[in-house]
């Protein structure tokens, strides 16, 4: 299968191996992969700040980036989210609505990609130790990823996963709130690594790198254990 | 920064140093949602549910007039004085009226947040009557002076010493810390209102057109005793609370009662449908409905909007929001907390004072998911972001956004930018968790990741050099 990386701007810039080895995964598993060059950032931080007219411009860019792409990738809930439902919204009543709809409809998280896409479940990865999943608020509730992760880490060699209490509650990122209000967001963190420590594991797994920041921001500050590490980083490891 | 933005700002960073109260909150929410879960299960079909109760609430708000017409007519063929108010003002003047009208003192009030929205205890107090609230929770807030913290437990905030401390001091008895002992000193205090009141004034969960009655959802049974034992009842209703049919109940009480507080149904629940009619043994004389629009309407008439008003006030979205969990009620300022809370306020209570609201959310969709009624209130908040943005947006942040589409659009300049980053990164690297840091709110209680030695773009490109390509 052909597809596309899109890599969003904060993983290009601050965790470009998550993007590596989300290409590890899918090429062992025998697609051939490309990268759109001229590629940036899907529009999300002016779309939740309630800037439509300039998100729509990023959007807009996307869409041209990737209008040649057969399927496209994310190791992002929250972009992907971004791509397949709110494109459609910012492009509502426009001449660009259907090329959003066309490329929304290919554009697949990456857990997602991988089990509904290639039907994939055992992608021949190792990673001896415990550990517990996240669930990225965008990821569960716009696009309902909840088995996938857990259905592919179960199947990594060596690696016992454990559920946490407060899988589902938000980590506190949420974009722009965890600096509009950092103290709020800074709680929310503490629970969710409470939640972390109490199950015992060794690495907090997520598919998306914006909350594994913050949960890696508040953990190594609080000089704790855990290590945070994306589903792509996993799944590659052998 | 409007003063609501600052205010709530302040109040929340009082609440982050208050561990043990959001550890007791915590407790306590994480409490109601194990017993919501375990009622839940015991519906065949929860979804379908949810589904029958979104789409009764969305029949009744399509089509409000009109089940409003029937609604009042229906109450006063049987002899119930409806009052239409447009706003609180004309509210609080058509409750002021009925008790002038009966030279009313005393007055005893079941638990309504409509009453709250109006502010009537204020005005009532200042008027000289003498009035208290008979829910145990609204009577403790009461007692404390302040607003309610929760819209469905407006004490949840308070331990049990706080409670007893608070009785001994403002009713001189509380022996113990024992919350049935506490709940027995607050009945005996108000038994005594109850017989000397003049009037009763509740609210409603419900309001059944097809019949004209009211229906209250309570556990404590003192809504019962307020509209039956003064001779005058009134009843404050926010005109969303219309449904169509009586049967329409059988769905709706068992849902907020689930949603509310994980019961399967409340302790009672009671309808209401005139005063005391010839032959009847008890009721009040006289019974007043009073409708409640307080810009509603405004809401109704934005096709995107108008779901929140199917709000059936059970607070769920409260209960399972990690935003409120930590800030607590009192932050917000508001008379509804919590997402629906952030979602309405600046529709009924103006944007630019209002709006700071909706960016206090992660909008982690987690209100939404438990909405009983389906309300889409996360993304409800993105909307009002949107309009906030467009009415009242800073002119800062919009130069920010401008720059960033510009930034994003063009890659070249996307990768200068990235390249000027990485160089501010290390140039700032003094400045970094001083207050001249730009990311300093985010350092202070967390590590920023540095930026990569190479963005993914460049080692792409080595590792497509590296690899021959595949033919
Ligand atoms: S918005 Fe939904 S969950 Fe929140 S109080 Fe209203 S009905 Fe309940």
């Amino acid at each position: 299968m052909n597809v596309s990386l899109f890599i969003p701007c904060f993983v290009d810039q601050l965790f470009p191996h998550v993007g590596l080895a989300m290409a590890d995964v899918l090429e062992r598993l025998g697609c051939t992969v490309d990268y759109p060059e001229s590629q940036t950032c899907c529009g999300q931080p002016a779309f939740n700040c309630g800037y439509q007219e300039e998100a729509a411009k990023v959007a807009d860019h996307f869409l041209r980036c990737f209008s040649q792409s057969e399927q496209v990738v994310v190791p992002s809930g929250s972009c992907a989210a971004m791509v397949k439902h709110f494109y459609k919204d910012l492009f509502r009543d426009t001449p660009r609505e259907a090329e959003a709809t066309r490329i929304g409809e290919r554009t697949h998280e990456f857990s997602q990609f991988l089990v509904h896409q290639m039907g994939a479940s055992d992608v021949g990865a190792k990673l001896p130790g415990r550990a517990t999943f996240h669930d990225g608020c965008h990821g569960l509730r716009e696009l309902g990823v909840k088995s996938e992760p857990r259905l592919l880490l179960e199947q990594v060699d060596g690696l016992e996963l454990v559920e946490m209490t407060e899988a589902e509650t938000c980590c506190g990122f949420g974009g722009t709130f965890s600096v509009k209000f950092p103290q709020v967001s800074t709680s929310m963190v503490e629970v969710k690594t409470e939640s972390i420590e109490a199950t015992g594991a060794e690495y907090v797994v997520s598919n998306d790198p914006s909350c594994l920041m913050q949960i890696q921001g508040y953990l190594t500050r609080q000089k704790k254990k855990p290590k945070c590490m994306h589903l792509a980083e996993v799944l590659a490891s052998r | 920064m409007s003063v609501n933005t600052v205010q709530f700002q302040t109040d929340a960073d009082r609440m982050q140093q208050d561990g043990d109260r959001r550890e007791f909150l915590r407790t306590a929410l994480n409490g109601y949602i194990l017993t919501r879960s375990g009622q839940q299960s015991k519906y065949g079909d929860y979804e379908a549910a949810r589904t029958t109760a979104a789409a009764i609430k969305w029949q009744a708000i399509e089509n409000l007039g009109e089940h409003l017409e029937r609604f009042a007519d229906n109450l006063e063929a049987r002899g119930v004085h409806v009052h239409w108010c447009s706003d609180a003002a004309e509210a609080r003047a058509a409750i002021v009226g009925v008790l002038k009208k009966h030279d009313a003192k005393a007055i005893v009030k079941s638990k309504c947040m409509t009453t709250e929205e109006i502010h009537l205890n204020e005005l009532l107090e200042k008027q000289g009557y003498d009035v208290v609230e008979s829910d145990l929770g609204e009577y403790i807030v009461q007692l404390r002076r302040e607003a309610p913290y929760h819209f469905v437990f407006p004490a949840m905030h308070l331990k049990r010493g706080e409670i007893r401390e608070l009785f001994e001091r403002e009713l001189g008895d509380a022996p113990t810390d024992d919350p049935e002992a506490l709940t027995m000193i607050a009945r005996q205090a108000l038994r005594q209102k109850y017989l000397a009141a003049d009037v009763g004034i509740s609210g409603a969960n419900f309001g059944v057109a097809e019949t004209g009655m009211i229906s209250i959802t309570e556990n404590e049974g003192n809504a019962r005793l307020t509209t039956a034992m003064p001779k005058v009842h009134i009843a404050l209703m926010g005109i969303e609370k219309v449904i169509p049919r009586f049967a329409d109940l059988a769905v709706m009480l068992p849902m907020l009662a689930l949603a509310g507080t994980g019961q399967r149904l409340t302790g009672y629940n009671s309808q209401f449908a005139g005063p005391r009619q010839e032959g009847e043994c008890d009721g009040p004389e006289e019974m007043h409905v009073v409708l409640l629009d307080n810009h509603r309407t405004e809401l109704l008439a934005h096709p995107e909007e108008r779901d929140a008003l199917r709000c059936i006030r059970c607070g769920a979205c409260l209960n399972v929001c990690p935003v409120f969990k930590n800030v607590g009620g009192h932050t917000y300022g508001t008379t509804y907390q919590g997402p629906i809370g952030s979602v309405i306020t600046p529709h009924l209570r103006g944007m630019k004072d209002w709006k700071h609201l909706s960016n206090a959310s992660s909008l982690c969709g987690a209100c939404t998911e438990t909405c009983p009624v389906r309300i889409d209130l996360h993304h409800h908040l993105l909307r009002n972001r949107h309009s906030a943005a467009e009415s009242s947006g800073g002119w800062a942040e919009r130069m920010q956004m401008r720059g960033f589409a510009l930034v994003m659009r063009q890659p070249w300049l996307y990768g200068i930018a990235s390249s000027l980053g990485r160089w501010a990164h290390t140039l700032s690297r003094p400045i970094h968790g001083t207050r001249l840091d730009p990311v300093y709110a985010w350092r202070k209680t967390r590590d920023f990741p540095a930026p990569a030695p190479k963005t993914f773009q460049q080692l792409w490109r080595e590792r497509k050099k590296d690899q021959p390509p595949r033919h």
